[in-house]
């Protein structure tokens, strides 16, 4: 649904279907509309069928990456006489991304139920919910939810009088994006600097306070109760276009689009029509001149690749971009590419956790180059400079934030390059800045 | 113990076999290539942040953090490619943009890793035109002052604090380029071993309050030596510019203390220097002492000892060479031999087995009691009336000179003249770091010093002086060298058998049934 807009008749409602309706947070509400049916039968299954269930479905991670959920689950070996944890990364902060603060807003109980299956999935009793600083109103509704679940006996060490145990705790965040990588946020789950840490070990070896640990993101634990209720075909069959890309994602648009807001479509839905049709399309006397089609780190695409993407993982990477987040950052030709390029490198700059020197050097050089060139003292050496800090910056760091300030500072120069050149060519002349460089 | 499984792997093109688990930096060592590095430090965490070791792993599709990956049979690494050069250099280039580049004035240049691989392999220019970022100098505590714009952020002072001397102080504050190790409120690097940070630093970021502005790195005279100031007997360098210590620096021995000094032992160096030194041989003559030639000097000492009985007071700072001919002497004319220590308390390395400032504050405390000498706070206690009394390197500063009267005749072999006495003859010795000779620590290890400045004067080594005199006696032939002073001790002390200079070599080596009481 694309709230704050009535829903639209070409989108496909599975998580968004109840957004918009306050008494769905309510556990009667919820129960209402069919809540904790699934934990029910979850909790009649082995964790194995379960898993298998979410493997058929082709559920893949809706963070960013697209690790197949199932897969991921079946890393966590049974038995091993150590603890699990699940983790549900909720600390949703990738710049145009807001789909996870709605799931959360509108439908906690969706997630809690999530949130339960997953972890008896994986033989964890435990499950982290790491929600992010700012979101207050989601923190409210989840802690809201969570204690009406364990009042009615769904959570606790006799979770649905199963005899089975499983809680779920929030965490709530303190305000850094790097947090959002999971094994930072594992760092700062255990009351540590929210620094990535290196893999190998991986969390499913070694992850929240040393043991097997499996993270995923709110949307994809929140699909988790209808598959289970609906069956792995069903949700196999929302898939327009790669079988490897199933269900249903939730997008969040922003920039200059008519109507923004989050919008729910089946996998392989045509971006042309997302963004014309769904999203109203451009504003009067406006046209489209790019997309960053999944939140700040994903490269950024022109419209010409924009309009030929069917909007799946395969579909976004077949034109020059990724699914990511579905952060959905819509830019038109009256705004200056340098300026959001700069912006964007700014936000990097400023939230790289500085453990790595390619990303605490790099993101803040390539701030200042980008800044200095949106101020017209640019040079045309400055672009090559970019260019190659970027390579520098790029698969050479622990975690992916460098990665990810060099994405869009590399596709926008080539993408945007007159952009650049106008604006350097037009500056004025400091003679001796000339003689420095 | 299990067998450790051994893996093989090619590095740089030569064969290499390490045990399962060595990173590839580590392997590297092995076949003494030295991949760069500076977050990297074997004794501690390995947090993978510097991203200068990068090298090239056939097969791999990104460059490996050497310091954080693994061998593994059959491996492949390239240390000197295109790519892994263009990486690294990257690195270097990012290090540089905010650091001042201020090595005129600055303490580490000459022995600054930063320097060392720029030069190697970093860019010979710079492409940076943005201004620079800026940090105040910070007392840091104890003695240590940090200068944020030269830091590079490798965080091993902070690991050190946490997880070697259990005492978090240090942190990494802000993020982004505004990052800088921070301290936290209220506290300081006032642990006992604090100062080890400064060693650590691969730049010059953290530096010594005691050092600063000094010397330069290359104005320094080097010397291995062992640190003289308690029974821990950690590896040191020392450091001399002009003849006088400037400092004191770890060396490392993974038997010992690893890479560590502790601070009292670090900054408990100027009575090395000290200008107050006997360094002249003299006789009494006619009630007057004056300056004599050596060989009269001896002579004069040696028909003092002719004949009875001697009462030996020696100090544990002396060589087991010094301590071995002066307990000749005691066993030919028989008496007593004593030293006496000075204490404090002990302060650990929590996070280094068997590593601590000791509560004995002398080199050689377990050497002289090996070598047949007895502790004793009042240390003129026995002795005898008509006794030839022998002060070897004891100031004397406490203890009660009245009794003194009762010797017979009092020589002094040492390193300064006691006030409150009037020896008959004495004889100037170097100190530890102006000859060559051997401790034996607490745990029985006896290693090896080198000389570091010039004695003062005539002062001689004291291990030639009392060899010199046994010659004259009648019990020695003459020595012309420390190590045959210790082959002598080798063959004739059980404890000592089987160990020469040769065998020691820099590391040292434990006395027989070291660590068991030895009965004496």
């Amino acid at each position: 649904m694309g709230f704050p807009h009535k829903l639209h008749s070409r989108e496909t409602p599975v998580l968004s279907e109840h957004f918009g309706q306050a008494e769905a947070r309510s556990l009667d509400g919820w129960k209402k509309r069919g809540g904790y049916q699934a934990l029910e039968k979850a909790l009649g299954m082995t964790p194995a069928d379960i898993v298998s269930v979410i493997k058929e479905s082709g559920l893949r991670g809706r963070g960013g990456a697209g690790f197949p959920t199932g897969m991921k689950w079946s890393f966590m070996k049974p038995g091993d006489g150590r603890p699990h944890y699940l983790c549900c990364n909720a600390d949703e902060s990738e710049p145009g991304t807001f789909k996870d603060r709605e799931v959360m807003r509108w439908t906690p109980h969706a997630l809690v139920e999530g949130c339960a299956i997953g972890a008896y999935a994986i033989g964890a009793e435990t499950c982290y919910v790491y929600i992010r600083g700012e979101f207050t109103e989601p923190l409210l509704y989840m802690e809201q939810a969570i204690s009406e679940a364990y009042s009615a006996g769904l959570l606790g060490a006799n979770a649905m009088g199963t005899g089975k145990r499983v809680d779920v705790h929030v965490h709530k965040g303190a305000g850094a994006y790097i947090c959002g990588e999971e094994t930072a946020l594992m760092n700062s789950l255990e009351g540590r600097r929210g620094n990535p840490r290196i893999k190998p070990p991986f969390p499913a070896v070694a992850g929240v306070f040393g043991q097997p640990t499996t993270i995923n993101n709110v949307e994809t634990l929140a699909a988790v109760p209808q598959i289970l209720m609906k069956g792995a075909e069903w949700y196999k069959g929302m898939s327009r276009s790669n079988p490897k890309s199933t269900g249903t994602k939730l997008y969040s648009v922003c920039g200059n689009v008519r109507n923004p807001g989050t919008f729910e479509v089946e996998m392989g839905f045509p971006f042309k029509d997302f963004l014309y049709d769904l999203c109203g399309g451009p504003l009067d006397g406006r046209k489209f001149k790019a997309v960053i089609p999944g939140g700040a780190s994903v490269p950024i695409q022109t419209m010409e690749e924009a309009d030929a993407t069917l909007m799946d993982y395969e579909g976004f990477v077949a034109q020059g971009s990724m699914l990511g987040s579905g952060g959905v950052i819509v830019i038109d030709d009256a705004q200056s590419m340098v300026r959001v390029i700069a912006r964007l490198a700014r936000f990097f700059a400023h939230e790289s956790c500085a453990q790595c020197t390619q990303c605490r050097e790099g993101t803040a050089w390539t701030t200042k180059i980008l800044e200095r060139i949106r101020d017209g003292q640019g040079t045309t050496e400055d672009l090559d400079t970019l260019m190659d800090i970027a390579e520098n910056m790029t698969g050479t760091t622990i975690c992916v934030l460098s990665d990810s300030c060099a994405t869009p500072v590399v596709s926008g120069i080539r993408k945007f390059r007159s952009e650049f050149e106008s604006l350097i060519q037009g500056r004025r002349v400091f003679p001796a800045m000339a003689a420095v460089a | 113990m299990a067998e450790e499984k051994m893996v093989s792997l090619t590095i740089e093109g030569r064969p290499v076999t390490v045990p399962e688990g060595t990173s590839i930096l580590e392997a590297a060592k092995t076949a003494g290539i030295l991949i760069p590095h500076y977050c990297y430090h074997p004794s501690l965490p390995i947090p993978g942040v510097c991203r200068m070791c990068l090298v090239e792993v056939e097969k791999a599709p990104k460059l490996a953090a050497s310091c954080a990956t693994s061998v593994a049979e059959g491996q492949v690494v390239h240390v000197h490619t295109d790519r892994a050069l263009e990486a690294r250099k990257g690195v270097l280039e990012f290090l540089l943009i905010n650091h001042p580049l201020d090595c005129p004035i600055c303490d580490q240049s000459g022995e600054c890793e930063l320097q060392d691989f720029t030069y190697q392999e970093g860019r010979a220019d710079s492409r940076y035109r943005d201004p620079k970022r800026f940090n105040p100098v910070e007392d840091f505590g104890g003695d240590v002052i940090y200068v944020p714009n030269r830091c590079i952020l490798c965080t091993r002072c902070v690991r050190f604090m946490d997880d070697l001397a259990h005492d978090t102080v240090l942190n990494v504050s802000e993020r982004g380029d505004r990052a800088l190790i921070g301290k936290f409120e209220g506290k300081g690097l006032t642990h006992p071993w604090a100062a080890n940070v400064i060693d650590l630093c691969p730049v010059g970021a953290l530096l010594s309050k005691d050092f600063l502005n000094k010397a330069r790195a290359w104005e320094l005279d080097r010397a291995a030596s062992i640190c003289p100031n308690c029974t821990q007997g950690c590896n040191i360098m020392l450091e001399v510019r002009d003849n006088s210590v400037a400092r004191l620096k770890p060396r490392p021995n993974e038997e010992v203390n690893k890479y560590f000094i502790c601070d009292y032992g670090r900054l408990n160096y100027r009575w090395i220097n000290r200008q107050d030194r006997a360094d002249l041989p003299m006789v009494r003559s006619g009630g007057v002492l004056a300056s004599a030639e050596w060989e009269v000097a001896i002579r004069a000492a040696a028909n003092v000892l002719r004949e009875g009985r001697v009462s030996l007071v020696v100090s544990p700072m002396l060589s087991n060479e010094a301590l071995f001919l002066l307990s000749l002497l005691l066993e030919r004319n028989g008496g007593t031999g004593v030293f006496r220590v000075a204490t404090g308390d002990e302060a650990p390395l929590p996070g280094v087995e068997d590593l601590a400032l000791r509560r004995d504050r002398a080199a050689n405390v377990f050497g002289a009691e090996l070598l047949g000498f007895t502790r004793s706070d009042n240390p003129l206690e026995s002795l005898a009336d008509g006794d030839v009394l022998i002060i070897a390197d004891d100031d004397l500063n406490g203890v009660d000179a009245a009794t003194v009267s009762r010797a017979r005749s009092i020589i002094v072999i040492g390193t300064t003249v006691p006030d409150s006495i009037s020896p008959a003859v004495i004889l100037p010795i170097s100190n530890f770091a102006e000859e060559e000779g051997t401790f034996t620590n607490l745990r029985g290890r006896v290693q090896r010093f080198t000389q570091a400045k010039a004695a003062p004067g005539l002062a001689r080594p004291s291990w030639l002086v009392l060899g010199d005199l046994l010659g004259v006696i009648g019990l020695q032939e003459r020595f012309f060298l420390p190590s045959e002073v210790f082959s002598n001790l080798a063959q004739s002390r059980r404890e000592f058998s089987g160990l020469s200079y040769d065998t020691l070599g820099m590391r040292g080596l434990p006395v027989l049934n070291a660590g068991q009481p030895v009965a004496v």
